[in-house]
């Protein structure tokens, strides 16, 4: 595959052609804020953490579903961006409960690690505190809508690993809710292989195992790269 | 709870069997959806005939149609509950729907919307509790030539107030 | 299917049309007031008045101007006659009047500045053709362009044609058509589809209603030159679920269009086919989007991805797809007809052709006006509109619906073209343009188009899933007179950020209204904004709202 030259924070770089930016940067060492990105499933583009700015781009475009250029221009840590990633983040804790004291998450959780990182210390935006509720009518696994930021990975888990379709969005705008079937409780879902993977890929305590208490529930994204990166690259075709 | 899809309706439409019910509308359903060949992208227009014959897309129906299509019920439901039209509560008998666009806002549909609520004590979205009246908005419906415009029952009416609006509903009640 | 059959039935049709044609419009806006049971008496009464033999009543499409409506047009000798607010009864006074007489209805001026400034291409059957009846389109030269494309041109020479008339897409952001048609051309693939988006979501918009009910056949003739252009075989016209009139007429029109082989397979007998299938929305606005119509195309929720890739490069099932809108279609066959010179002639510099524009709200003269390219705001909303009514005056215009902005009275000898609304901070939009008086509050009107596009947020990017809940629950804020300055640059800082960061159109212009109304009339905000107990005024922090550590 032909090499593409570019530059990114003004690092010359080479990148493999059919690479996004996100890996090219990754592999450069350059880290670029994510949420919604997951090694091993099919990016979406939806956070809009990762957006990057390229000369002669008039639009901010998404690290992770932008290929490279040749003598692209990449700008990934400006003010201009660093401010709006604060501002999403705000956007993200105003919009649902997200209480890091109480929740398994603590300490291992994607979104707060992102806040800490990017400097977003208080949110200035008016919290909803919506309502929403918790579904742990699976044996194994509960979830708690109040922590879920939509980022659908739990979703494409689902679809795309393990080929359930258990998980889906429903509804639109502020009100989406991640359902399981027909929007039943979990426990009632003949769908469900209860692979967990969409506990695995979950970057806040929305998703957990039962029993986890406040800062137990650590996630294990790893493996799910494992598996995908096994499948792609046929690398266990027998057992012996 | 729901119907959960082994059960015995799940059970026969996977057969290919017609939906235990024996209502005859599941078989027209059936129908529509082999005129398109079954086809997954066909989801929203089998949709729109499901809610034509039932009224409003319950659970069961909603199951019924994701077996058919072999498509897992959480992409059903997830696109029946994106797009506005469809209906997953059954509506009252009549429905009101009044044209929010802008056209028709400039012209007092607001003003329309309200004194509908104060008479009924319904808001936007909700029935009456002897299920007579359903209050809709709509996001436009391209009269904006007659604004401020109402649809009753399906048929669009021209430059309305709320007068002429609490005359026509009170003819249903 | 060939040519001669094709003239034969334009001479069988047009021999057998009598002396008076009673045009009837039967589009949605007249149906509301009975244009159906209207039809039905005057030929009742034709009949009745023993003038069966001369006089044809005829159902017709859009005829323009809505707000006077239901319309009634007679042709006898020569001369128009428009009939305005008809009613059923009045079916009697207007058949005896085709003998000589008074008639008891308003007579309207066929040659009022509201029908004078315009120029038609787009609808230029519209009110004249019954949009039932294939024949109709025929007799006036319908399907000649798609048999001169099929039979004399290459698919790049079409493109070229299109590419030389300088048409923009008429649906939101004026790309230029040809260039998109040359890039679906040239992409690889043996299967391509053409789309054509119908899905007119902007509120106080209704111009690909009236073309989808008055001339269907324009549009569908439009769509199958570019489906030769670009080689593509199979067509998608996606239609919002709210226009049952448009869809039923649309399934008349194919299958009229399919019965004489202008559309299917083989279509005049050249190895080219192509067939229409009709989508039917359900009632998202982000649908308008063209990613996310292909998204609800494939029977999904209709969430946009982001681009690129594009369309043209891989859109339907990851094949190259054309998408246009209705509009942009309806100019395709002019085009071929009358070479891409003749429309590069009409317009602006780099906006050329005419644009249908909806006028409503608080004006005189509602309805639909086709006018060429560049004309003075004034001319349209004074001359043709006649102004605001009840003595009132104007204050600002609306354009481009929740994505585009308020123009002020001030401003209205702009031009109206691409580059000119833009620069005021508005845009063409699909073509929907709402008058307001000076009765009308500017901060109300941004919360109205606010909540719209919080309610038709997709909810899969953040920025505009929350951003748009946020800035709303400021703007409810600030009508209610609890906000201070500083809620307002919070207002601007998360305009900005939406804008800038969102996935798609919809919330990359959903800030569009508040921005321009606060650019015009800031003065209303400020006015409603409470003294901030914690700003400098009152020894507190300074307005630098964010507080950032590292």
């Amino acid at each position: 595959m032909a090499a593409k030259t570019l530059t990114i924070d003004g690092k010359l770089i080479s990148a493999e052609e059919g690479a996004t930016v996100l890996q090219t940067a990754t592999e450069a060492g350059i880290k670029i804020p994510t949420l919604c990105h997951l090694a091993g499933v099919y990016d979406v583009g939806a956070c809009r953490l990762c957006i990057v700015e390229i000369t002669g781009v008039a639009k901010l475009l998404p690290a992770c579903t932008t290929k490279v250029a040749e003598g692209m221009e990449i700008q990934t840590n400006s003010e201009r961006l660093r401010k709006y990633r604060r501002l999403i983040l705000e956007l993200l804790f105003a919009e649902r409960n997200h209480v890091c004291a109480v929740c398994v998450s603590n300490g291992h959780c994607e979104l707060q690690t992102l806040a800490y990182s990017q400097g977003m210390e208080h949110v200035r935006y008016d919290y909803t505190f919506p309502k929403w509720g918790v579904d742990t009518t699976h044996r194994l696994f509960g979830m708690d809508h109040n922590r879920c930021v939509l980022c659908t990975r739990c979703v494409r888990v689902c679809w795309h690993i393990e080929g359930a379709g258990t998980k889906n969005v429903a509804g639109r705008g502020g009100k989406s809710k991640i359902i399981t079937d027909l929007n039943q409780a979990w426990g009632d879902s003949v769908s469900c292989t209860e692979c967990g993977k969409c506990v695995m890929a979950c970057p806040t305590g929305a998703l957990f195992q039962k029993g986890s208490t406040v800062g137990e529930m650590e996630h294990d994204r790893d493996k799910l790269e494992f598996i995908t990166t096994a499948r792609e690259k046929k690398q266990w075709v027998a057992a012996d | 709870m729901l119907p959960k899809p082994s059960g015995e309706n799940g059970k026969n439409a996977a057969s290919g069997l017609p939906h235990s019910s024996g209502d005859k509308r599941f078989k027209i359903l059936e129908l529509h959806m082999k005129k398109h060949q079954f086809r997954q992208d066909a989801l929203i227009e089998v949709l729109h005939k499901a809610q034509e014959l039932f009224g409003y897309l319950e659970d069961d129906l909603l199951l019924f149609v994701a077996t058919k299509l072999k498509l897992p019920p959480s992409r059903v439901y997830g696109v029946a509950t994106f797009y506005h039209f469809f209906q997953l509560k059954p509506q009252g008998e009549h429905a009101c729907v009044v044209c929010l666009g802008t056209a028709c806002y400039v012209k007092g549909a607001d003003k329309i919307i309200g004194g509908i609520q104060e008479k009924y004590k319904i808001k936007s979205g909700e029935t009456t509790a002897d299920n007579k009246l359903s209050l809709l908005t709509a996001r436009c419906i391209g009269a904006c030539g007659i604004a401020p415009a109402v649809t009753y029952d399906g048929q669009v009416a021209p430059k309305q107030t709320p007068e002429a609006a609490l005359e026509k509903i009170k003819t249903w009640i | 299917m060939q040519l001669d059959d094709l003239i034969a039935i334009a001479e069988k049709h047009k021999g057998s049309r009598k002396k008076i044609i009673v045009r009837t419009c039967m589009s949605a806006g007249c149906m509301s007031s009975q244009a159906d049971v209207i039809k039905k008496n005057l030929e009742t009464e034709a009949r009745l008045q023993g003038l069966e033999a001369d006089v044809e009543v005829r159902r017709v499409g859009c005829m323009g101007f809505c707000g006077q409506g239901p319309l009634v047009g007679v042709d006898q000798n020569g001369e128009h006659n428009l009939w305005e607010f008809v009613k059923p009864e009045d079916a009697p006074s207007i058949i005896s009047a085709l003998k000589g007489g008074a008639c008891r209805v308003q007579r309207g001026d066929p040659k009022h500045p509201f029908f004078a400034k315009q120029m038609h291409i787009v609808r230029a059957n519209g009110g004249i053709v019954d949009p039932e009846r294939i024949e109709d389109y025929i007799a006036i030269g319908g399907y000649l362009a798609l048999h001169h494309a099929l039979t004399e041109l290459q698919p790049a020479q079409v493109v070229e044609e299109v590419t030389k008339s300088g048409l923009r897409g008429r649906g939101d952001a004026g790309f230029p058509t040809g260039l998109k048609w040359g890039t679906v051309a040239k992409s690889p693939g043996a299967k391509k589809y053409i789309v054509c988006n119908g899905d007119e979501g902007d509120p106080g918009a209704f111009m690909d209603r009236s073309v989808l009910e008055s001339d269907p056949h324009i549009v569908l003739e439009g769509m199958a030159i570019a489906a030769y252009a670009v080689g593509a075989d199979q067509g998608y016209l996606y239609v919002r679920a709210e226009y049952p009139l448009a869809i039923s007429r649309l399934q008349i029109a194919i299958k009229q269009a399919k019965q004489l082989g202008l559309l299917g397979a083989g279509i005049f007998e050249s190895p080219f086919s192509f067939n229409v299938d009709i989508r039917i929305g359900a009632g998202a606005f982000v649908c308008g989007e063209e990613t996310a119509l292909m998204a609800s195309v494939e029977g999904k929720r209709g969430t946009p991805r982001p681009r690129p890739p594009f369309p043209a490069e891989s859109g339907l099932w990851g094949c190259p797809t054309l998408i246009n809108n209705v509009e942009t279609f309806a100019n395709i066959s002019a085009i071929i007809n009358r070479g891409g010179d003749w429309y590069a002639g009409i317009g602006t510099e780099k906006s050329k052709g005419t644009k249908v524009f909806a006028l409503t709200g608080k004006i005189k003269n509602n309805g639909l006006i086709e006018v060429p390219m560049g004309i003075p705001l004034r001319q349209i909303v004074e001359e043709m509109g006649g102004g605001a009514p009840d003595g009132r005056s104007i204050k600002s215009v609306q354009t481009g619906g929740p994505s585009g902005g308020c123009i002020p009275a001030n401003y209205l000898d702009t031009p109206v073209d691409y580059e000119s609304l833009t620069k005021l901070g508005s845009i063409m939009g699909s073509g929907g343009m709402v008058v307001m008086d000076d009765s009308t509050n500017m901060v109300e009107i941004a919360k109205f188009y606010m909540e719209f596009c919080m309610e038709e947020s997709c909810g899969k990017c953040i920025p505009c899933r929350a951003g748009t809940v946020q800035m709303f629950n400021l703007l409810e804020k600030i009508t209610r007179r609890q906000a201070t300055a500083r809620d307002l640059a919070k207002l601007e800082e998360l305009c900005d950020m939406v804008k800038n960061t969102s996935l798609c159109g919809l919330g990359q212009t959903a800030p569009n209204p508040v921005i321009s109304t606060l650019k015009f009339f800031r003065k209303e905000y400020e006015e409603l904004l409470q003294p901030d107990p914690f700003g400098p005024a009152a020894g507190g922090a300074p307005l630098a709202p964010e507080r950032v550590t590292k």
